[in-house]
């Protein structure tokens, strides 16, 4: 070997090594991300969620005629069961009323991710800020602290208690009928479901020993539970997240179903279109189908993803 | 005086017990009144078995947990009565080493991160340049490479992330570092570069050590005082040598007598003192001296009754125990406990195969029989005293080991002389 590939080797070692020493971190929702990347069902979760953002965002656009325009009304009857199927033009049918079923189907996607992402934001901010609350009077609020976190805990368990369809019903009867109900009577059940997750979830981290090294450092109670505790409580609650967004949908397409939804019935939203289709299931079963595949396959796709995450954040499973 | 003083602290931890409402049922007396002090510049060492109150004793100097009686004066000030704002300004003096080195670093903090937190608290440092620049230093002085400000914990190894432990407790420039089973998380190894850097850095920074250990090779080494606790409360408490030199209360007797010694001739000559009995529970410990439920020296009169007070007996050298003097001298009958030879139990040292050795085995024959029969015995008496204390069988697990190699010694030579004899007969038949 000659001398000059020896001090080659030797350039591209200290080249290496200087690398490294620049080099940041790998923190550890890097090394999760990159976990998450090498997960094929994360993959396939995280291409149907963004196939139906896509959807949702330009459905709207390319949608071939207009969702509530009748045009075919002429060529359908409903009492007569009457359908029209798929056909060149209309390539998932016609409605009841006529209407394209596949415009319906692409505009509809716009409402249907709107009614999961705004329930989910509801719960999920709201139940961090209450799990939040309790989980730090908890940890570091003495005796007092735990007073208070028992008596919020018990007023959480109240709403746990109640069956989550039965108390989305009251308040979407309470409320009145409308899209606005549907996303927060969704939002309300996931409350206590997130509030006791980060609470738990906090509580484990609270006996921590850095929590306990935080505090003889000196450290504000505030920040102990803003920059030590939470952060190293969030990954459950993120996976709750991502997995809840599959069952607002479905829960939201429940309440419309039992016909809690939008009032307006020309708004297409895939919930909607489900129950309207269960009166004509006999003759024409395609018309649920479509609204249905449509529900599941999203639901899957967040489902998968959760998954994922949920074994990409778990610390047992580091590296 | 002292820089740090300890004045009957006491640390209860309450029982809780109740549906709705918490009801006190009792208390677990972790740290049962405790003085000590540490002087500048020094290293007080605290040894005892696990569940001793070693570890609470530390975290109540720090507060914490809280302490429920007593007082912790560093230089002048008592930390038991300070309110909690300006006791959380007084952590800047007093820090800590913790015993787990990566639970006790923030799985998702970086070490610039990590270590900046205490001086953000304390307002050290205008802005995280000039921070940096100390880290940078503290560092160095532990002997991690400044690379390492970027890094999460998770890509360190053990002994490193203690050494981040150790830099965490150093940014604060504090008086007193408390080490919490500073090294029995690690390697044998790398124990010894870690309490040789606190060594270094005693020395360099002129730092207090309160050091709290159950390994009595690493407390000899970095103490310059040592107090021995059991069960919530000190029982001795002596210079480094002379605690090593010459162990004056029974519980120190026994625990000293449980190291091995490396000269293989001492070993065999040495005496070992076995404990009767476990722990008994912090919540409802004995009535006098803690220790009379398992001293091979207790008396019947005072120790059950009367708490011994840790009593000067020369020499700095403090002990609790009402017959110090009358043990020492060996007037005193040990009462209960075990003494065995420190002899490897169940290993023959020479196989008896030599002629000569032909009578001492059919001793060992003998001495087997009775062995057995003791065991037997031993067994009978086991079961019926099984519920009554559990802890005889290690003494008598004891008996039966050294029975058992009797009779496997015995086994030997019969299976010797069965041979033997089959030569002699086959000879007889030859001729």
């Amino acid at each position: 070997m000659s001398v000059a590939t020896k001090t080659d080797k030797i350039q591209r070692l200290a080249e290496l090594a200087a690398v490294k020493e620049t080099s940041t971190g790998a923190s550890l929702w890097r090394e999760a991300f990159r976990r998450l990347k090498r997960s094929k069902m994360a993959v396939i979760g995280a291409i149907v969620i963004g196939l139906f953002i896509v959807l949702a965002i330009v459905g709207p656009y390319i949608a071939p005629f207009s969702p509530t325009a009748q045009t075919w009304r002429n060529e359908v009857f409903a009492n007569r069961g009457e359908f029209v199927g798929m056909r060149s033009e209309n390539w998932f049918g016609l409605d009841h009323l006529g209407r394209d079923m596949f415009s319906r189907m692409l505009v509809g996607a716009r409402q249907t991710l709107l009614v999961g992402v705004v329930a989910t934001m509801i719960g999920l901010i709201i139940g961090f800020v209450i799990g939040g609350l309790s989980g730090a009077f908890a940890t570091l609020g003495g005796d007092t602290g735990r007073r208070i976190d028992s008596v919020i805990m018990r007023f959480i368990d109240m709403m746990l208690a109640m069956p989550s369809l039965l108390l989305a019903v009251s308040i979407a009867a309470v409320m009145g009928q409308s899209l606005t109900t549907v996303m927060i009577a969704v939002g309300v059940v996931q409350i206590p479901v997130f509030a006791r997750l980060l609470r738990g979830s906090m509580l484990a981290q609270g006996s921590a020993d850095y929590v306990l090294a935080a505090k003889s450092l000196g450290v504000r109670k505030r920040r102990i539970v803003l920059s030590q505790i939470i952060p190293n409580s969030l990954s459950p609650v993120i996976v709750q997240a991502t997995l809840s967004l599959a069952t607002a949908i479905i829960e939201a397409a429940a309440l419309s179903y039992l016909g809690l939804g939008n009032p307006d019935p020309a708004i297409p939203e895939w919930g909607v279109m489900l129950t309207q289709a269960q009166r004509f299931f006999d003759n024409a079963p395609m018309m649920a189908v479509y609204p249905a595949v449509g529900i599941i396959i999203t639901a899957l796709g967040f489902t998968l993803l959760g998954e994922a995450m949920r074994e990409a954040l778990d610390p047992k499973l580091r590296g | 005086m002292s820089l740090l003083e300890l004045d009957g602290v006491k640390v209860h931890f309450p029982i809780k017990k109740g549906v709705l409402f918490d009801r006190t049922v009792g208390h677990v007396y972790a740290v049962d009144g405790i003085s000590l002090k540490v002087e500048a510049g020094q290293t007080y060492g605290l040894v005892g078995e696990s569940g001793c109150g070693k570890t609470t004793l530390g975290r109540s100097v720090l507060r914490l947990v809280d302490i429920t009686e007593g007082s912790v004066v560093l230089d002048g000030t008592d930390l038991a009565k300070l309110p909690s704002e300006e006791m959380r300004r007084f952590r800047r003096r007093l820090q800590m080493v913790f015993q787990d080195p990566l639970g006790s670093l923030n799985p998702r903090q970086n070490i610039e991160s990590i270590l900046s937190e205490g001086m953000v608290a304390h307002g050290i440092g205008k802005d995280q340049e000039e921070r940096r620049e100390k880290i940078k230093s503290i560092l160095d002085k532990v002997g991690l490479p400044s690379n390492a400000l970027a890094r999460y914990p998770h890509e360190f190894s053990g002994g490193q992330r203690q050494r981040i432990g150790i830099a965490r407790a150093l940014v604060l420039e504090p008086d007193v570092i408390i080490c919490d089973e500073p090294v029995s998380a690690l390697d044998v190894s790398v124990q010894a570069q870690v309490i040789n850097l606190l060594e270094e850095l005693q020395e360099e920074l002129g730092l207090t050590y309160l050091v709290i250990a159950h390994d009595l090779a690493v407390v000899r080494h970095i103490s310059d005082t040592i107090g021995v606790m059991y069960l919530g409360s000190l029982v001795e408490e002596a210079p480094s040598d002379a605690l090593y030199a010459e162990p004056k209360h029974p519980y120190t007797k026994a625990l000293m007598s449980a190291v091995p010694v490396p000269d293989p001739e001492v070993e065999d000559r040495r005496e070992r003192i076995l404990l009767i009995g476990d722990l008994p529970s912090p919540a409802n410990p004995p009535s006098g001296c803690r220790f009379h439920t398992r001293c091979p020296w207790a008396q019947a009169e005072r120790c059950g009754t009367e708490r011994p007070e840790l009593r000067d007996v020369g020499g700095g050298h403090r002990v609790a125990c009402h017959y110090t003097e009358e043990i020492a001298a060996g007037t005193l009958k040990r009462t209960t406990g075990e003494v065995v030879p420190a002899t490897r139990e169940g290993v023959e040292d020479v196989p008896p195969t030599l002629p000569e050795q032909a009578e001492k085995a059919e001793a060992a024959v003998g001495k087997a029989e009775q062995a057995a029969k003791a065991v037997r015995a031993d067994e009978v008496r086991a079961t019926d005293e099984a519920e009554k204390s559990p802890d005889a069988g290690t003494t008598e697990k004891a008996t039966a080991g050294t029975a058992k190699t009797d009779t496997e010694k015995a086994d030997h030579v019969g299976k010797a002389d069965v041979e033997k004899a089959d030569k002699a007969e086959k000879a007889d038949e030859a001729g």
